[in-house]
C-alpha cells in the first residue's frame, strides 16, 4: 500500500517520492517546495483534524488532507 | 535638466516583506487600481531619486509564476508585456531556499534584475551567514542586503536600481540550467519557435496584432512553458505550424520515458536543485535545529484543545474592536450630520432645493461617512492579523468548517464582521486571495444578519410577539440566515463557479511585529478606496432615493400634499409599493409594506420610519426608540390597516434579512468585483431566495395555523 503525506502522524518524518494529480494543485505543491526527494514533518493536524501542518527545513506549510493525500511518500 | 524615468516592478513570495519594502520606497506617493478584467489590485507608487522619476510597480506576492493563479499570470504578463526597465526581487534571507524558486524562474524572463536580501537581520541573529558577493556571481545579478521593518537598504536598493539601469554593472548572464535530457527538447523546441518567429515577423510586418501577442517572449521561456503545458502559452500555439505542436508531444513523450516523471516535475525538481546548489555554495547555515520562537507560540495558539478558543477570542476581539469601539465616533458623525442638516433647515426657507440639500445631499455624504469608523478600525484589525501572521492560522484552524460549506477558512472573517455591517464585511474579503473563494463569500455575505435589520426586528417582535416568543423569533432569524448562507455558498460553488478546486496549500509565516507604516498605510489605502470608488456611488444612490420619495409632491391640481403619509403614498416610491403589490400579496404584505421595502434598499433600518409615515404614527422618534405606547398604537394601525398577524410580521422579518442589505453594499461590491455584473446578480438573487424562503414560511404557518 502506498503511504502518503495524509497517514503521516504529528511527529512522523517522510521523505516524497512523487506527486500525484494534476493542475493547479499539484503545480502549488510543487512551487511551494514540496518536490521529489523533500523529507518533511508532519508538525500538527488543525484543531477540528483538517487541514494539516507539515514543516521542510523550518519552513512551515498547512494544506488539506484532500491535497495531503496527493503527496506519496517512500 | 528633465527629469529620466525608470519603471521598477518589485517581485517577489508572499511574507517576503515586499509590501514593507514597497511602502518604504514610495512612502505615501501611492495609487492602488486594478488590472483589467481581474480583480486583481494594482499597486504603483513613485519615488525621486538621484535625477530620475521612478515608478514602482508591486507585484502580487507570488510563490511562482504558473498560469494556474491570475496573481501569478498577472505578475508574469506585467514583466512580459509592461517590460519594466529593472526588476527587483526580494526575498526573505531567512528563508533563502524557497524564496529563490521565484528568482530561478524571474531569470528566464530575460531582465535586468537586483536582488534584495531582506530581513538580514534575522539572518544574522540566528548565526548564520550568506555571502551576498557570491550570490551574486552565482546568479548574475546584483545582490542588496536590508531590513524592510527598520528602513534600512531603502536608498542603497535605489542606487543600485540607478546602477543597473546606467549600466555600471556588468554580470554574466545566468538562468537555471536543467538535466541534460530537458535541455536537449528545449534546443529543438527553441530552434523551431526561432524560425517560426522570423517567419511570423515578416508576415506581421504590417499588423502589430500577431506579433504582439507572442513575439516579446523569450524563445527559451517559450520552449520552458511548452513544455510543461502552461495554460495560458497553450492558447498560442495554434498560431505556429504543424510541426511545433508535434514536436511538443514527441518531446514531452520522450522526456517521460527516460525520466519516468513528467516535464512539469522534472521542470520545478532542476529548478529546485540549482537553488540548493546555490546555496550550498552562498551560505553558512546553522543546522542546529531548534524550536523557533513561532514554534512555540504555535503550539499554543494552534493547540488542538486551546486553538478553537484562542481562535474565537481573537475574532471576538475584532468584532468588539470594529463595532463597539466604532460606535461612538459613528454617532458622531451622525450628530454632526444632524446638526449641520438642522442648520441648514434653520437658515434655509422650506423648499424643494432645502430638502434636496437636507434629505438628499447631507443625508447621502452621512450615509457615506458614517461607514468610516468601522472601516478604519476593521482594517486596522486586519492589518494586525495579516502583519503578525495570524491570519494563515485563523484559516488553518476554521477551514474544516468553511470548506464543508463550499468557502474558505479566511472566508470566516468577512462572515464574521458581516453580522455588524456588509459594507466593511464584504471589504474585508480581500484578505482572500483566490477570486472564487472570494467572489462567494461576497455573494453570500449579505445573508449574515447586519445590525440595521435589528431594529425592524426589534420594533416588529415588540409589536407582535410576547417577550417570552420574542427571543426564539430572533434567535431563528439569525440562523436561518447562516443556513441560507452555507446552503447558497454549496450551491454557488457547485452551478455557478464550478471547475476544479483552487489548492489551500499556504505558508503559516513566522510570527512578527508588524510595522507602524505599513499598518497605517493600509489602513489610509483602504478607506481612500472606499470614499473615492464606493462614496460616489452611495451619495448618488442616496440623491436618487430622497428623489424617489419626493417625487412628486404635488397632487394633479398642483396642491401640496399636506399629509406626510398622503405624500408618501404618491410619490415615485408610493407607487412602485403599489406596483409591486401583486407581487409580494403570496407573502400577505400589502402596497404599505412594499413600500416599506422599497425604502429599505436605501438602508434596512429606514423600514421602521417609513412604515411609521405610512400608519401616520405622529411620533417616529418614540416608535425608533420602542415606547410601548407608540409600539402599541403601531401594531393596532399595521393589523387594521393592513391585516397584519404574528405570521405575517415573521414573514416580514425574514423578507427583511434576505434582500438587498443595502445600496451601499451594492456599491461596495461593484468596486470590489471591479463591474456591474456580480452586484447585479447579488440583488437579483437575494430578492428571489427573499420571496421564496418568505412564501414558504407564510404558506406552511397558514396551513399549520401558526401565528395566524
Amino acid at each position: 500500500m502506498t503511504r502518503t503525506l495524509k497517514d503521516l502522524s504529528p511527529g512522523e518524518h517522510g521523505r516524497i517520492k512523487t506527486i500525484t494529480g494534476d493542475g493547479p494543485i499539484r503545480r502549488r505543491i510543487m512551487d511551494m517546495g514540496l518536490v521529489p526527494g523533500t523529507e518533511l514533518v508532519m508538525e500538527r493536524y488543525a484543531p477540528l483534524g483538517d487541514p494539516v501542518e507539515v514543516k521542510n527545513q523550518g519552513f512551515h506549510i498547512s494544506l488539506r488532507k484532500e491535497e495531503a493525500d496527493t503527496v506519496i511518500l517512500e | 535638466m528633465t527629469e529620466k524615468k525608470l519603471v521598477v516592478a518589485l517581485a517577489g513570495n508572499p511574507n517576503s516583506g515586499k509590501t514593507t519594502i514597497y511602502n518604504n520606497l514610495t512612502g505615501s506617493r501611492q495609487h492602488v487600481g486594478n488590472y483589467s478584467g481581474v480583480t486583481v489590485e494594482k499597486k504603483e507608487g513613485r519615488v525621486k531619486h538621484a535625477g530620475y522619476d521612478i515608478t514602482v510597480i508591486d507585484l502580487p506576492g507570488t510563490y511562482g509564476l504558473s498560469a494556474y493563479s491570475p496573481d501569478e499570470l498577472v505578475s508574469r504578463n506585467v514583466i512580459l508585456h509592461a517590460r519594466p526597465d529593472i526588476l527587483v526581487n526580494i526575498v526573505d534571507a531567512s528563508n533563502l531556499e524557497r524564496n529563490l524558486y521565484l528568482t530561478s524562474q524571474l531569470l528566464e524572463l530575460k531582465i535586468p534584475m537586483l536582488l534584495v536580501l531582506n530581513m538580514a537581520d534575522v539572518v544574522e541573529q540566528r548565526g548564520d551567514k550568506i555571502d551576498s558577493d557570491l550570490l551574486s556571481k552565482l546568479l548574475g545579478m546584483s545582490v542588496v542586503k536590508a531590513v524592510g521593518s527598520k528602513n534600512e537598504g531603502t536608498q542603497e536598493i535605489l542606487t543600485e536600481v540607478i546602477k543597473i539601469a546606467e549600466n555600471k554593472i556588468e554580470l554574466p548572464e545566468r538562468q537555471v540550467r536543467y538535466r541534460r535530457e530537458v535541455e536537449d527538447e528545449l534546443l529543438v523546441l527553441q530552434r523551431i519557435i526561432n524560425q517560426e518567429k522570423t517567419a511570423a515577423l515578416e508576415i506581421a510586418a504590417g499588423s502589430d496584432s500577431v506579433g504582439n501577442s507572442r513575439l516579446p517572449y523569450p524563445s527559451r521561456w517559450l520552449a520552458l512553458k511548452f513544455l510543461e503545458k502552461d495554460r495560458e502559452i497553450m492558447k498560442h500555439l495554434e498560431e505556429f505550424d504543424q510541426e511545433l505542436p508535434l514536436q511538443i508531444e514527441k518531446s514531452r513523450k520522450r522526456l517521460q520515458s527516460m525520466i519516468g516523471d513528467d516535464a512539469e516535475t522534472c521542470l520545478v525538481e532542476d529548478r529546485y536543485g540549482f537553488i540548493r546548489g546555490v546555496c550550498r555554495e552562498a551560505c553558512q547555515t546553522n543546522t542546529l535545529e531548534r524550536l523557533t520562537l513561532t514554534e512555540k507560540i504555535d503550539n499554543i495558539l494552534l493547540n488542538r484543545v486551546l486553538g478553537i478558543p484562542v481562535f474565537l477570542g481573537i475574532m471576538w476581539l475584532l468584532f468588539q474592536l470594529t463595532f463597539t469601539l466604532g460606535a461612538p465616533p459613528m454617532e458622531w458623525i451622525e450628530s454632526g450630520i444632524a446638526a449641520l442638516a438642522g442648520w441648514v433647515e434653520v437658515n434655509m426657507a422650506e423648499s424643494l432645493l432645502r430638502s434636496l440639500l437636507v434629505d438628499g445631499i447631507i443625508g447621502g455624504v452621512g450615509g457615506v461617512l458614517v461607514f468610516l469608523p468601522n472601516i478604519l478600525l476593521l482594517f486596522l484589525g486586519i492589518a494586525l492579523l495579516e502583519g503578525t501572521g495570524y491570519m494563515a492560522r485563523a484559516a488553518f484552524v476554521m477551514d474544516n468548517i468553511m470548506h464543508r460549506a463550499g468557502l474558505h477558512g479566511k472566508s470566516f472573517v468577512p462572515m464574521l464582521i458581516g453580522f455588524g455591517c456588509t459594507v466593511p464585511a464584504m471589504m474585508a474579503t480581500r484578505t482572500l486571495e483566490n477570486p472564487r473563494d472570494r467572489l462567494v463569500t461576497m455573494l453570500v455575505t449579505p445573508l449574515m444578519s447586519c445590525g440595521a435589520r435589528l431594529p425592524v426586528y426589534t420594533l416588529l417582535i415588540a409589536a407582535f410577539f410576547t417577550p417570552r416568543a420574542g427571543g426564539n423569533v430572533l434567535f431563528s432569524l439569525y440562523l436561518i440566515g447562516i443556513i441560507l448562507a452555507i446552503a447558497m455558498a454549496r450551491l454557488f460553488r457547485t452551478y455557478l463557479l464550478p471547475g476544479e478546486t483552487e489548492p489551500f496549500v499556504m505558508e503559516l509565516p513566522i510570527y512578527r511585529m508588524p510595522t507602524l507604516k505599513n499598518i497605517l498605510i493600509h489602513m489610509w489605502e483602504r478607506t481612500w478606496l472606499y470614499l473615492r470608488k464606493a462614496g460616489t456611488i452611495i451619495l448618488a444612490m442616496s440623491i436618487l432615493m430622497w428623489g424617489l420619495f419626493t417625487f412628486p409632491n404635488v397632487d394633479e391640481h398642483g396642491r401640496a400634499f399636506n399629509e406626510p403619509a398622503i405624500q408618501l403614498e404618491n410619490s415615485y416610491a408610493g407607487r412602485m409599493g403599489k406596483a409591486i403589490e401583486p407581487v409580494i400579496k403570496p407573502l400577505g404584505f400589502d402596497w404599505k409594506t412594499g413600500v416599506a421595502l422599497v425604502s429599505g434598499l436605501g438602508a434596512k433600518e429606514v423600514v421602521v420610519s417609513t412604515m411609521g409615515t405610512l400608519y401616520s404614527i405622529g411620533d417616529s422618534e418614540a416608535l425608533a426608540a420602542e415606547e410601548a405606547a407608540a409600539v402599541k398604537s403601531f401594531a393596532e394601525k399595521v393589523r387594521e390597516q393592513s391585516g397584519f398577524t404574528p405570521l405575517v410580521a415573521y414573514v416580514l422579518m425574514i423578507f427583511t434579512l434576505i434582500y438587498v442589505p443595502c445600496l451601499a453594499t451594492v456599491a461596495i461590491m461593484k468596486r470590489e468585483t471591479n463591474g456591474w455584473k456580480w452586484p447585479l446578480f447579488m440583488v437579483a438573487y437575494t430578492l428571489i431566495l427573499a420571496w421564496l424562503v418568505s412564501f414558504i414560511v407564510y404558506r406552511g404557518g397558514l396551513w399549520l395555523g401558526i401565528g395566524v
